[in-house]
């Protein structure tokens, strides 16, 4: 029998420091779906996710009860909607809604997907497919949207990211009376990966299979306890520290996994071993940088820090999965992580310091507040700057910003739940407006051409 | 199915009868079971074969909870594997 410590180290994750499976996730394939009608196209997607997903909720909660550990997201990821409504011009909020409503209807949490790669390139239909994501946003509830506009190898599409600025703060106009939630719906990518299964980013890429189980696993609790447990450790013994933990947690992510993808006749996808933090206390990822030694997380010495975790997180999670994929590696959401909060509020973490960790980290500015007058021009420089640090590290980077209506700098915004709440963050006052409508396309870089 | 039953709780008389006397009712053998003091609390861990359970998992582990209730202590069970994951290669 396995020896008792080893049983109450377990139950002490779950009971004491939120341990959890963050997210089982079913990337469906659509592409079969598309029909003679945006209407039509919109009922086969309906029915296959119905068919498909019908059961992800009770398996999930199945396992979760079986195996003692809470998974608190069921999700779904889908083909990227701007290929599957291509034909559809201006009608794709048809799809949308049928999307939306098929979620609801099997029970998930979310459905990502609405989606568009335009990371060399905007066609006409993902023009349309673009336009048409504020009104998406604020007339859907559980769907998610997201738009990779560079990679390592293509460059950067600087046309598609004057538009997403421009598409964000409709997005929040839309949504004010829910202080721009919209926005936290949306992220635009560099470097997207096809397997995510975390929101709002998630999609399931053209490369993938018909029916494919990817699982999130989380667990900041634990490595903050595991640091704090060794309070004289120098940093080479904490960075095998947080190995050691990051491996016991992934196999239970590779666990859950593989018997998930068994009940649902799926494919095994992969495990994202991504420390995914919540607005809970003692399940911060803020709150670990500042238990390796930072007194307070954005003061210098953070990136470091934060390189060392993220590292690893992955080295000691690589080991315990058959199959890793998707962001893997630390988050660092401002609204999502009471640590993040906390900071961002004493002034400590600003955009600046955010952007820099974003370089060593998985993956880049998320759920962070802005005033509601924010330009346009400056939120796309703002992605063109995280897309430019994911194109040149060869690494994915998003944005996920919410300019909120009618608030400014010291202001507070709650999106509850999850999200969380965040102050609004401080932009710079100098204009980008010249740069961004220059549009073109950033050439790749001399890296990226690897042949 | 195998699983591993934890009891952590103060030490007192009867939670081994009454957590065996609930798994004896529903016909679960208890294959191998060991106690000990960790970090100041009675902690009983038990690895039963659920196979031949006359109720379901849900049904159980709501029983279990109850007895738990009752005798002050609280009763974990969860599939072995989930260790199994974590603690050995």
């Amino acid at each position: 029998m396995i020896n008792s410590k080893d049983i109450i180290d377990t139950i002490n994750m779950v009971q004491k420091e939120h341990f959890d499976v963050r997210t089982t996730t079913m990337g469906l394939s659509l592409l079969g779906c598309i029909s003679a009608t945006a209407e039509k196209t919109a009922q086969n997607c309906y029915d296959l996710i119905c068919r498909r997903a019908e059961k992800i909720v009770k398996v999930a909660n199945d396992l979760s009860m079986e195996y003692g550990v809470p998974i608190v997201n069921k999700r779904i990821s889908v083909t990227p909607i701007s290929l599957i409504a291509s034909p559809f011009k201006g009608q794709e909020i048809v799809i949308a809604k049928a999307l939306d409503k098929a979620a609801k209807e099997v029970g998930v949490d979310f459905i990502g997907g609405y989606s568009a790669l335009v990371h060399k390139s905007t066609t006409s239909y993902e023009r349309s497919f673009i336009d048409s994501i504020p009104e998406v946003l604020a007339s859907t509830d559980i769907l998610c949207s997201s738009v990779n506009v560079g990679t390592t190898r293509s460059g950067i599409n600087l046309d598609a990211i004057k538009e997403l600025g421009e598409m964000i703060k409709k997005t929040a106009e839309l949504t004010k009376d829910r202080d721009g939630f919209g926005c936290a719906k949306f992220v635009a990518f560099c470097n997207a990966v096809e397997d995510n299964p975390f929101m709002a980013g998630a999609f399931h890429g053209v490369g993938e299979g018909e029916c494919v189980i990817n699982v999130g696993v989380s667990g900041p609790g634990v490595v903050y306890r595991a640091i704090k447990d060794a309070p004289d450790a120098n940093i080479t013994e904490i960075a095998e520290i947080i190995k050691k933990t990051a491996f016991k947690i992934t196999r239970v992510g590779q666990l859950i996994a593989t018997e998930a993808a068994k009940r649902l006749n799926a494919e095994l996808g992969i495990v994202d071993l991504s420390l995914a933090p919540t607005p809970a206390i003692g399940d911060s990822v803020g709150r670990i940088l500042e238990e390796m030694g930072i007194s307070t997380v954005g003061g210098h010495g953070t990136t470091a820090c934060l390189a060392i975790l993220n590292d690893a997180v992955k080295k000691g999670g690589t080991m315990a999965s058959s199959k890793v994929g998707g962001l893997s590696g630390a988050f660092i959401p401002v609204s999502e992580d009471e640590g993040m909060i906390a900071a961002a509020e004493s002034g400590i973490l600003t955009l600046p310091k955010l952007e820099a960790m974003t370089a060593v980290c998985s993956v880049g500015i998320d759920m962070v507040a802005v005033p509601g007058d924010t330009p346009a021009s400056t939120i796309s420089a703002l992605i063109a700057d995280e897309a430019a640090i994911g194109m040149v590290n060869n690494k994915t980077t998003a944005v996920r910003v919410i300019p909120v209506p009618n608030k400014k700098v010291g202001d507070f915004v709650e999106f509850g739940g999850l999200l969380g709440r965040a102050p609004i963050m401080d932009v710079t006052c100098a204009s980008a407006e010249k740069f961004i409508s220059r549009g073109g396309k950033i050439p790749a870089p001399i890296h990226g051409n690897k042949n | 199915m195998k699983a591993i039953i934890t009891v952590i709780g103060e030490d007192k008389a009867g939670i081994i009868a009454g957590v065996s006397t609930l798994l004896a009712e529903k016909k679960i053998n208890i294959e191998d079971i060991s106690q000990t003091i960790m970090q100041g609390y009675f902690t009983m861990i038990m690895l039963v074969n659920i196979e031949t359970s006359t109720i379901s998992i849900e049904a159980l582990k709501c029983d279990l909870d109850a007895l738990g209730e009752k005798i002050g202590v609280k009763i974990i069970l969860q599939h072995e594997d989930i260790f199994n994951a974590m603690h050995r290669i």
